[in-house]
């Protein structure tokens, strides 16, 4: 009975505020992820996209003094309630980061650890070529699996960063600005490649750049610091992609995505 | 109006002009460099001269030959004993003491410190540390003497443990390494990039997988640099071992029996009335030579393993 109007969520917020001691970085955030969609985080510097994304899984419990109101509910939890464990949360919700940043460790080394400490028993050569075929890596990098990861060129050091991640088999995927210290030919192997994972994970992604966000994301979540000066970042519109981009309703997206903002 | 005119054009005006400048103070300041660097090297081969020319003359002397030296293990010049091996392991004995109680305690100090520790707990422990570090080599040996050899002895015995032992010479001089162990780790430690904590967190990594698994590797070649400074500060160390290791020669593998190791001996030896050119006088260079020899060969042994498993990160 799969109703059409009603799609699968795989996370969402709800009346979501995070702190950084007093001051709310990002307030009042209400969205629904859906399953197996590419859903894009935009807006202006400084407007609290990393903050929301770190939010997913808990990163942001390493900064001192941060804190969280409201719920992020992942299959009906709330990921900040009172018996969650954030290894957990990290577990069932993976991330890819700027900056390329593998493990000081061998290329194989590089997937097989996070499946180890995750209690894996199966065969891990399957699961190394496995996870290394899903970020398109394993032709590149399959006759020196012993080598270094720091051998490989930023672009390969990010796909086997997103391998990594796929090799523990987490529900979504946090890509925060993946590709900006990339060239274009690896940002476009980065986005070819979330195409693919898309079948398999639901991904969110905060991104500068508006035209990358138009060619991956099938939802995009706009972004801005509230109108009462307080600087404290909020999403002011949140739909499908082409509408963001084509037909906003806010005026401050239409000006953003048109280059106007400022 | 007209004066301030001609300023303008002679600052933004300057005709082109590409020919080298004379800097002077360029070339000061390399000379200044050059001539510190230099005089680095030169002290160290004074040293490397000075040693070897005395030495020379221990070796030149008929009576004295290497198969003697390296290949019999009695240590007595006054009377034609020339083994240096009773002196060299007694220094292996007690500086591997040292080393097996500084570098875990060391490295668990530093994960604590840079991985664990409150900002308020860390600059609680910190100037403890640096206490430790700041303790004269002299009092360690009394408390070599009369602090770690009783407690020695009360768990082992008397019969076991004599009053001058190698074992609690070698464990107070853990101690004493223990801060520098510690703190050069830990400065290893926090260089290693955050990105490389989250990315290992994000993972689903507990804090403890993150810093024994991700972050101590990845600072290993810090951390080796200070396993060598441990090394070569605890063969060299010359009071506790003087005070409390014992002071004769004595060939022995046990760690609870009294030997001399080649830093007390030449501190005793040397303390004494000697004549120059007596065989006693020369052969405190060649036990020299043989100490810079094996600092030398053990710093080189550990710079290979820490090449060998060394994993670079950026």
């Amino acid at each position: 009975m799969n109703n059409i109007n009603a799609p699968d969520i795989a996370i969402e917020t709800k009346n979501l505020f995070i702190f950084y001691g007093s001051f709310a970085a990002v307030s009042e955030v209400n969205i629904k992820i859906e399953k197996q969609k590419v859903t894009a985080i935009i807006g202006p510097s400084g407007c609290g996209k990393s903050t929301l994304i770190r939010a997913f899984n808990r990163m942001n419990d390493f900064v001192p003094s941060s804190y969280v109101t409201g719920e992020i509910l992942l299959q009906g939890q709330n990921l900040y309630g009172k018996n969650i464990d954030p290894v957990e949360v990290r577990r069932k919700i993976g991330m890819v980061f700027q900056k390329p940043n593998p493990f000081p460790k061998s290329i194989y080394e590089n997937i097989s650890w996070g499946a180890k400490i995750n209690g894996f028993k199966g065969n891990m050569d399957e699961l190394v070529e496995q996870s290394l075929r899903g970020a398109a890596l394993w032709d590149e990098v399959k006759d020196k699996l012993k080598k270094s990861a720091y051998e490989l060129s930023g672009g390969q050091q990010q796909r086997l960063c997103i391998a990594r991640t796929i090799a523990i088999q987490p529900e979504i995927i946090l890509m925060d600005e993946p590709a900006s210290a990339l060239d274009p030919i690896s940002t476009l192997r980065i986005e070819e490649l979330m195409q693919e994972l898309k079948k398999n994970y639901t991904i969110i992604i905060v991104t500068h750049n508006m035209q990358q966000a138009a060619r991956v994301s099938d939802y995009t979540a706009m972004m801005m610091l509230e109108k009462d000066g307080s600087r404290s970042g909020t999403v002011i519109e949140f739909s499908e992609t082409k509408k963001i981009f084509t037909n906003p309703k806010d005026k401050r997206t239409e000006d953003y995505v048109t280059g106007r903002f400022g | 109006m007209k004066q301030e005119n001609t300023i303008m054009e002679n600052q933004l005006f300057r005709p082109l002009d590409l020919k080298k400048k004379m800097r002077p103070g360029e070339s000061v300041i390399q000379a200044l460099l050059f001539i510190a660097g230099l005089g680095s090297i030169f002290i160290t081969l004074a040293i490397v001269y000075e040693l070897g020319k005395e030495a020379w003359l221990f070796f030149g002397n008929p009576d004295v030959t290497f198969a003697k030296f390296f290949g019999t293990t009695t240590w007595q010049p006054g009377i034609g004993h020339f083994g240096i091996w009773p002196l060299v392991t007694s220094t292996l004995i007690t500086s591997s003491i040292a080393i097996f109680v500084s570098l875990p305690l060391g490295l668990a100090v530093a994960l604590f410190l840079s991985e664990y520790a409150s900002p308020k707990a860390r600059s609680a422990l910190k100037p403890i540390l640096e206490i430790l570090a700041g303790i004269p080599t002299v009092v360690y040996g009394y408390f070599a003497l009369l602090f770690m050899t009783p407690l020695l002895q009360s768990i082992f015995g008397k019969q076991t443990v004599e009053v001058y032992n190698m074992a609690s010479a070698g464990l107070v001089m853990g101690i004493m390494i223990l801060p520098l162990i510690s703190s050069m780790s830990e400065d290893a430690l926090s260089a290693v990039p955050r990105a490389l904590r989250e990315g290992a967190y994000a993972m689903g990594a507990t804090k403890f997988e993150t810093s024994v698994q991700v972050v101590l590797p990845a600072a290993l070649s810090g951390i080796g640099a200070a396993l060598i400074i441990g090394i070569s500060r605890a063969i060299g160390e010359t009071m506790i071992v003087a005070i409390a290791a014992g002071s004769g020669p004595n060939f022995t593998f046990n760690p609870f029996k009294a030997a001399e190791t080649m830093t007390g001996h030449i501190a005793r030896i040397s303390g004494g009335d000697l004549s120059y050119n007596s065989i006693d006088y020369t052969s405190l260079f060649a036990i020299a030579l043989m100490l810079f020899l094996v600092t030398l060969i053990l710093n080189l042994i550990s710079q290979g393993i820490i090449n060998k498993f060394r994993q670079r990160y950026e």
